[in-house]
């Protein structure tokens, strides 16, 4: 059996006594690229939020490579929502991959001409390298999100956190970033990602978790993404045939 | 105004040259802190505060007797970071949105304190006069120990601010990120939140609890229009701020003595006027410029591409054609058909027009042009 990268024990979340994550047992494997799925608030992006302590459970636990999650940042990556900053703040888009770097810099130090060199070759590995100048207002959804994209992989992490990455891309950008990610499992690091287009979980990933608020069913997508789960997590007679 | 009267009276004058001094050090670091307050969409926040400050003053001043500036002030800080921690813990702790804690916090101080002015004023003894300058600031009260007070505050803030720089600028735009990386987010959001709390207080003998909030946002928003890079907003913020504070305390000099604070406030409203329309990038005027240019040049872009569809057909490029067939098609014009004339696209021979070579380049490089955006 290959090694966990993550191990989630008895993770609960609630807003306002309302549970939004119930219980949730899981364990991400080194070196997959898997897919959370589920419906709209399933807590899919609670999950990855609560694993990345930016959300307070109110109880369960979290161990990266087995060990606590706080001890292991460095190991980890994330790509928050894109809608969740304001794209007009005064910056360029080389400015926001370098904040990839800032916590592996630590307290104060600046960053410098090593830590611009990384940000211009994750700018270049998603295709950005000519707006590296751009104020981020001026870019479009879709070369922010791999701005978004760039900033994690400058992380040089284990494994990457990504919520929704493929929200509002067009079908160029979205072949663009899942060919890196299928490259980030090539070279063994773990890549979770919320994601919501059902028909495309089988030609993009290889283990899948399906949510609702509960975990119905986490696995190789091969084995496990079937009717039977999808009408269990969306609570719908699911008919789409799958290809698989 | 008459300037040279303005520039012997501030090498004469001791009193003047303070107060010009404390008002361009008090915009200069309300403007960089401004900065933050605005980017962070907490731009009401300085509005709370500074009246969140009155009890403080009011409960100082009824504790120890004293009219004592510094003492005065310090009642204004415990109260204002009072004021401000609340607000935090009532967006964190219920389901209050932060318009509404900031208008609750702003209100129930600022009623405690007018309650605590007029107590105050109808006590008997006769110390208690004065204690209302705090409502609408009185530059003219400025000594030199205030002017000190305010520079030194202000080269801690610009030092801390190089030293974070980096911490401050990803909470800014990216806080849930900053606290993956392993930043004490909250630390550094205290922080700024305690610098912008410092600079009200200070500006509060100056310009006063009511119009505290202008110094904090107006030259940030002025400065906003200008530049695309934080570092350089800072900057320019610090520049409008003090550049308020300077002329507002000479137009108020020279005017039979207008009261200070609000003519620097007017006069930062005025930054705020201008930089919104002529700004280059972002401004009004410019904006409007460039899209009736661009209209301009899409009505001659859609001509030339009429005439490229007429044109295609024949094996002669430079064969004329009618210029009543360009009728036919609504973005034609006699002004578009000169200009296009002009960059040399077309030929017009009396009722005739044809392409050139140049045109039909032009022409083709558009189709090619739109391709590419696609």
């Amino acid at each position: 059996m290959e090694k966990i990268a993550v191990k989630v024990d008895d993770l609960t979340v609630a807003y306002n006594y309302k549970p939004v994550l119930w219980d949730i047992d899981l364990q991400i494997p080194e070196g997959v690229l898997m897919a959370i799925v589920g419906p709209n608030g399933a807590g899919k992006s609670t999950l990855i939020k609560a694993i990345l302590g930016i959300l307070k459970p109110i109880a369960g636990s979290v161990t990266i490579f087995g060990k606590p999650y706080k001890s292991q940042r460095k190991q980890v990556a994330y790509v928050p929502q894109k809608g969740s900053v304001d794209w007009d703040f005064p910056t360029t888009a080389l400015d926001v991959v370098m904040m990839g770097t800032y916590g592996s810099l630590g307290w104060i130090k600046r960053p410098g001409s090593k830590e611009k060199k990384r940000a211009l070759e994750a700018l270049e590995k998603v295709g950005m390298l000519s707006f590296q100048g751009r104020q981020i207002s001026q870019l479009s959804g879709g070369q922010q999100q791999r701005i978004f994209l760039a900033r994690a992989l400058v992380q040089d992490a284990s494994i990457y956190f990504m919520d929704e990455p493929f929200q509002g891309v067009d079908a160029t950008t979205e072949v663009a970033i899942i060919n890196i990610l299928k490259e980030l499992r090539k070279a063994g690091k773990t890549v979770v990602v919320v994601h919501h287009d059902l028909q495309t979980v089988p030609e993009y990933f290889d283990w899948v978790t399906f949510l609702n608020v509960k975990k119905i069913a986490t696995g190789p997508v091969k084995d496990i993404f079937n009717d039977d789960n999808l009408t269990k997590t969306y609570g719908i007679n699911y008919k789409v045939s799958i290809q698989k | 105004m008459d300037f040279i009267e303005y520039i012997k009276l501030i090498s004469s004058d001791y009193t003047l040259r303070t107060i010009t001094l404390g008002t361009a050090v008090l915009g200069g670091v309300t403007g960089m802190l401004g900065s933050f307050a605005v980017l962070r969409k907490q731009s009401l926040l300085g509005d709370a505060i500074s009246h969140a400050a009155l009890p403080g003053i009011a409960i100082a001043f009824l504790i120890t007797g004293s009219k004592d500036t510094n003492v005065l002030l310090i009642g204004a800080l415990i109260s204002g970071l009072i004021g401000t921690f609340w607000i935090r813990g009532i967006t964190s702790k219920t389901h209050l949105k932060s318009d509404t804690a900031l208008g609750l916090i702003l209100s129930v101080f600022f009623g405690f304190g007018m309650l605590l002015l007029t107590f105050i004023q109808k006590m008997p003894n006769a110390n208690q006069a004065g204690l209302d300058k705090y409502l609408f600031g009185q530059a003219a009260t400025l000594v030199e120990s205030d002017v000190w007070l305010m520079t030194i505050v202000t080269g801690l803030c610009l030092f801390v601010l190089l030293l974070f720089w980096k911490e401050f600028k990803i909470l800014l735009f990216d806080k849930d990120y900053a606290l993956t990386l392993g930043f004490n987010t909250k630390f550094i959001d205290i922080l700024i939140t305690s610098f912008i709390v410092l600079a009200i207080v200070l500006g509060l003998q100056t310009v006063g609890v009511v119009l505290m909030s202008a110094m904090l946002l107006a030259p940030a928003a002025a400065a906003r229009q200008w530049t695309n890079s934080l570092g350089l907003m800072v900057f320019i913020a610090a520049i409008f701020g003090a550049s308020a504070g300077v002329f507002g305390t000479a137009i108020s000099a020279t005017q039979n003595n207008l009261s200070t604070g609000p003519v620097i406030v007017l006069v930062a409203s005025v930054f705020v006027f201008f930089s919104f329309i002529f700004s280059p990038s972002r401004g009004l005027l410019f904006k409007q410029i460039r899209l009736i240019k661009n209209r301009n040049a899409l009505e001659l872009q859609k001509t030339l591409a009429f005439m490229y569809h007429i044109v295609e057909d024949h094996d002669d490029i430079s064969h004329p054609h009618a210029i009543k067939i360009l009728n036919n098609f609504q973005g034609f014009s006699r002004k578009g058909l000169r200009e296009l004339e002009d960059k040399n696209y077309v030929k017009v021979a009396g009722d005739m027009w044809s392409l050139t070579s140049t045109g039909v380049a032009a022409a083709t490089n558009l189709y090619n042009q739109n391709q590419k955006d696609d």
